[in-house]
């Protein structure tokens, strides 16, 4: 069952369960650390309203820069803006910002330690009919890799709206990963958020009757939705589960992580991305030091999108609940 | 568009007294870039050289900076963009005061400060980190448009160095797009027009002229000038200071290598050292130039 502390909407597994667009969680969040700190700007290349920056640059015309299509320029501009003691975020498609300009974000932010926060939105594959080109499957693996950066990955509106917040204020810098569709509102705001927490959102433990858990689901993004709906399904069927909600895939929650693979030591990763470099293998490179046990992943393998509806494209890369409900099956009979 | 340009030389003109100081300092530099190559045995020869008048005005001359508190709020700022040529940076800066001139030996050795190329946290005083090419003019944008939020009326300066080779990357472009609808007048970019890059002469490995009238059409204030001409320097940075509404470029026509006649306008020493016996020779030429220097900026003018 849903653990209580989590304050989650009652209505999650219900068919009239709210909606809403992650990246425009990241809107209202922006206005709202505008207000918090004169110091946070915005700049974009050629997708204000796309990106859900439109908010704010009406808020704050004179604290918002149109960079045009240029994503290299825009890394190099919000480093030079934080130098000078703003809170840059930069905003394209996740495709081209970090996609394209990873090297400008590597250097001229990372390494050169300035708080720019890099908002990569219409990441995942369920974009959907744009097609292979325009989606960032890869933007989890290209950002965890550069030493100081922090990776937010918030599951629906309300935690993207929290993590932007939290973002600007960490004096360091974050790469959002937003996705484009509506999704499914989990949390709410009562929910608990917190950089570098990975919260504990189901434990079958708690419920009528209790089931122990035997499987440790980690879910990032959107598809935590699924992954719960999969964790009902199987106790349905006797099997027990821990589903955590990995919305911090850098740094990772290593107490967090461990103390629920020690109660329940077969572990499925749910992620919209490439499973190589993911958060799945972020969890990997956690659990073979530290606990080595039977994982499965849950993403896109070795393989480009292409166009389709986002439910389409989720159940043809294997990410949808059937495939959530038969990877559990399959590590529980390890 | 802009006014016509001023001759700022006709306008301000820098005594001799401060003009032999200048050459005097750029010298010293210059030996300086030599030792530190040698002690680090790797490292770039021909554009430290060749850009050591310019360093030696901006960081003796025209910077607004207090090198014993490089973290003082009312500083300019200069980014260099090319950091491949960060000797020359190091140079100045040690030169000016940031840190002691025996430190310039240990460019590029583990543990030091001086990078091979700048890493801003290592070092006090570097506004950036810098070696891939392209990215500093985006910074230097970034850096004005947030002087201008700041305050509109800052008289503060953000210097940006760039090189002619790292014109062959977009985003320098990009940023010089953004340069101009923005107007930053705060803004002064300097390329060390030398005409060489790794693989060989610019024109040759991607040619980059009219290069003046590619930042004109970008709505930039252009100035071409004799870098190794002190009164030509001053005079285009007063006059970028006094035009209005366009941040300036500022072609510096510079000679690669210049200094040590072995080493220039030959594009085989961009990248490279000098061996212990080139190094030598070409110590012994700049100890004993401050005549030569002399004679050509009295005959250039």
């Amino acid at each position: 069952m849903i653990v209580p502390d989590q304050h989650f909407d009652a209505r999650i597994f219900e068919k009239d369960v709210a909606m809403a667009a992650i990246r425009s969680g990241f809107g209202d969040g922006l206005v709202l650390a505008g207000e918090r700190d004169p110091n946070v700007v915005g700049l974009c290349a050629d997708l204000t309203d796309s990106t859900h920056m439109l908010p704010f640059k009406e808020k704050y015309p004179d604290r918002f820069i149109e960079v045009g299509v240029a994503e290299q320029n825009l890394a190099g501009v919000g480093s030079g803006m934080a130098a000078m003691g703003k809170v840059p975020f930069i905003t394209s498609y996740a495709m081209f910002s970090p996609g394209r300009n990873w090297e400008q974000i590597r250097t001229t932010i990372c390494y050169n330690d300035q708080p720019v926060k890099i908002a990569g939105s219409h990441a995942g594959i369920s974009v959907g009919p744009d097609g292979g080109t325009h989606q960032a499957i890869e933007d989890i693996a290209i950002t965890r890799v550069i030493p100081r950066m922090i990776v937010l990955s918030p599951c629906d509106a309300i935690e993207a709206r929290k993590a932007t917040i939290a973002a600007a204020s960490t004096g360091t810098p974050v790469y959002l990963r937003l996705a484009r569709e509506k999704t499914p509102v989990m949390t709410t705001d009562d929910s608990p958020f917190e950089i570098g927490k990975a919260q504990c959102v189901w434990d079958t433990s708690l419920g009528q009757p209790a089931l122990e858990p035997q499987v440790t689901l980690i879910a990032t993004g959107a598809l935590l939705h699924q992954a719960l709906v999969a964790a009902r399904e199987v106790a349905a069927d006797g099997i027990g589960s821990i589903v955590i909600n990995l919305s911090t895939i850098k740094p990772i929650d290593e107490a967090g992580i461990l103390a629920a693979v020690r109660r329940a030591p077969r572990v499925v990763t749910v992620e919209e991305h490439q499973v190589a470099g993911g958060m799945g293998s972020a969890v990997a490179e956690l659990l073979v030091q530290r606990m080595p046990v039977p994982q499965r992943f849950i993403g896109v393998g070795d393989d480009f999108g292409q166009s389709g509806t986002p439910e389409e494209l989720i159940a043809h890369y294997g990410m949808d609940t059937p495939h959530i409900v038969a990877a559990i099956r399959d590590v529980v009979h390890v | 568009m802009t006014p016509g340009p001023i001759s700022g030389s006709e306008l301000f003109e820098l005594d001799d007294a401060t003009i032999e100081r200048l050459e005097l300092t750029a010298n010293a530099m210059r030996e300086s870039i030599i030792s530190m190559l040698l002690a680090a045995g790797s490292g770039h020869t021909a554009g430290p050289l060749g850009m050591a008048d310019i360093f030696a005005y901006l960081f003796m001359h025209a910077l607004r900076h207090q090198p014993s508190n490089p973290a003082w709020p009312e500083r300019d700022r200069l980014v260099l963009s090319n950091g491949h040529i960060c000797p020359v940076l190091y140079a100045a800066m040690a030169h000016s005061g940031y840190f002691p001139i025996e430190e310039l030996q240990t460019l590029r050795k583990f543990g030091s400060r001086l990078q091979g190329h700048p890493h801003r946290e290592r070092l006090p005083g570097l506004e950036t980190s810098s070696g891939p090419l392209g990215s500093g003019l985006s910074q230097a944008v970034g850096m004005a448009i947030a002087d201008r939020i700041d305050s509109p009326s800052s008289d503060r300066t953000i210097y940006c160095l760039l090189s002619d080779g790292e014109h062959d990357e977009g985003a320098t472009w990009e940023a010089g797009m953004l340069g101009g609808k923005e107007k930053l007048r705060n803004l002064i970019a300097i390329i060390d027009r030398n005409n060489i890059q790794i693989d060989g002469f610019t024109e040759q490995v991607m040619p980059l002229e009219p290069i003046a009238d590619k930042w004109r059409a970008w709505n930039w204030h252009v100035i071409e000038i004799d870098g190794h001409n002190f009164r030509a320097i001053d005079g285009a940075i007063r006059e970028a200071k006094a035009i209005y509404e366009h941040p300036t470029m500022i072609v510096a026509h510079t000679i690669p290598g210049k200094g040590v006649r072995e080493f220039e306008r030959k594009y085989e020493w961009h990248g490279k050292p000098p061996d212990a016996k080139q190094g030598k020779m070409a110590l012994d030429e700049l100890r004993t130039l401050d005549g030569r220097i002399r004679a050509e900026h009295e005959g250039s003018r």
